[in-house]
């Protein structure tokens, strides 16, 4: 979870983080006032399944695709980015076209962004898999006797 | 740094022995994506057996200390110097996982964002997932992945510790521990954990009131712990990390106790120790995993814990019977 942009407002994006942590999940939170750079190369040195970005300056259009931007061209475009925030409908549809998974407007619950978060992880494992399989990766250690 | 085209990653590089070359060159994502393994034991005998052979060359620096003493600022700061002496860093910060659903926040990167965008700086965060000694089961491979990727420094926060954590002195060459003033009695309440283990006291918030006092109930502490002559005796040094005073201080001594350690063989015996530790660590697990992972074993473990908790059965003979069964 990252607030990427200027706005000092983290009461929400701690309320998220907290509600996924509370679901069994690993929340890695970097802070206020962040770049898009930033945000990236954390996202790329924790290899997170998802990065959510929280921006409530309507700095979202600029802010937020770059981060996808970013991810790509380190070669870690399967990392899923959703975000939140004061988003028009209008921007949510340009934001989805530019690569993020999904957006979260004023009044979504954490029940909600955990449902959807949890749907694009299944995806992005089942992905992995296949791919893993195809390539006859060996087996994990675990499994070995 | 290599840069690879979009979606290479999914056709090639989630392949351990890819993850491993990439590592070994130094690749940040291929490095970040063999420790997602490692954390979820999902990483082949192969790749485990070529980090460890191409580990053992960085120096590992412990940090550790009381919640709120200021291990992440510390660290963000220790991070910087290192690389303005041209050193390439790389940093594990351990946060506790809840017990309840296993979830954590790890909130030490919020902290460490002098470096933030260092391609030369590696900062993973990982929750202790249920073990209970300052650090995860999985942040000593993390460590020699980050060795063999060619850091030269590796620095490992523990958790926020109280007493008996010390589970670091399993990983570190050498030890910092952090401690502020005004704990007064604390540090006597510590003394029979954490302060056995500092190479290096680091006095963090030295400008609030009570630094020299603090100072000083260390150097007694340590004057009455009786050592031969040749053995290193812990350095104490003043730090204000927000402030970024006194970290060139830090690294000097830290320095100075890993030149001790090369020069008069303590290193081969500590790294010896450890290797012992960490075989037997290995052990105890991959036991219990193989004993539990039977259908039968695993219906007869439940049995018992029913049994025991009925005072019908004791749990050393449950064990002792579970053993039996199984060989």
């Amino acid at each position: 979870m990252a607030k990427p942009g200027l706005d000092g407002h983290d009461r929400g994006v701690k309320v998220v983080a907290r509600a996924l942590r509370d679901h069994g999940m690993e929340v890695i939170y970097t802070g206020l006032r962040q770049t898009p750079e930033q945000i990236a190369e954390a996202a790329i040195q924790e290899d997170v399944d998802v990065v959510g970005l929280s921006i409530l300056s309507g700095a979202h259009m600029t802010l937020m695709p770059r981060v996808v931007e970013l991810l790509r061209a380190e070669g870690a475009d399967d990392i899923v980015v959703v975000g939140g925030g004061i988003i028009p409908d209008d921007d949510a549809k340009e934001l989805q076209k530019a690569g993020l998974y999904a957006t979260f407007g004023p009044g979504t619950s954490t029940e909600q962004i955990i449902e959807i978060i949890e749907r694009a992880v299944v995806e992005r494992r089942r992905v992995e898999a296949s791919h893993d399989a195809k390539k006859g990766a060996a087996k994990p250690a675990s499994q070995r006797k | 740094m290599p840069r690879r085209g979009p979606r290479s990653l999914l056709h090639s590089e989630s392949r351990s022995a890819d993850l491993l070359d990439g590592t070994l060159r130094g690749d940040r994502l291929s490095a970040a994506r063999l420790i997602t393994k490692i954390e979820n034991n999902e990483a082949p005998l192969d790749t485990l057996r070529a980090i460890h052979k191409h580990s053992g060359r960085a120096h590992v620096i412990g940090i550790t200390g009381a919640p709120g003493a200021g291990k992440s600022t510390l660290v963000d700061k220790l991070a910087d110097h290192y690389r303005k002496l041209g050193k390439k860093v790389g940093v594990v910060c351990v946060d506790p996982s809840s017990p309840f659903t296993g979830g954590a926040i790890l909130g030490d990167r919020i902290r460490m964002q002098t470096r933030s965008t260092d391609k030369d700086v590696f900062v993973r965060s990982m929750g202790t997932r249920g073990s209970l000694g300052g650090l995860a089961r999985a942040t000593n491979d993390t460590v020699k992945v980050l060795d063999a990727m060619g850091k030269d420094v590796v620095i490992v926060e523990t958790v926020g510790v109280g007493q008996g954590e010390v589970d670091i002195v399993r990983t570190a060459d050498t030890i910092v521990v952090v401690l502020v003033p005004g704990m007064g009695d604390d540090v006597q309440t510590i003394k029979a954990g954490i302060m056995e283990i500092g190479d290096v006291f680091c006095v963090n918030k030295a400008d609030r009131d009570g630094a020299n006092r603090t100072v000083m109930e260390v150097t007694q502490l340590l004057e009455m712990v009786m050592r031969p002559d040749d053995a290193w005796t812990p350095l104490i040094v003043q730090t204000i990390a927000a402030e970024d005073k006194g970290v060139d201080e830090l690294i000097t001594s830290v320095t100075k106790h890993f030149a001790h350690l090369q020069s008069s063989g303590e290193l081969a015996v500590r790294r010896r120790k450890r290797s012992e530790a960490e075989l037997l660590e290995i052990l105890k697990s991959r036991l219990v995993h193989y004993v539990m992972s039977e259908d039968k074993m695993r219906g007869r473990f439940d049995t018992y814990v029913d049994e025991i908790a009925r005072r019908e059965r004791d749990p050393h003979e449950a064990a002792a019977r579970i053993l039996d069964e199984w060989r």
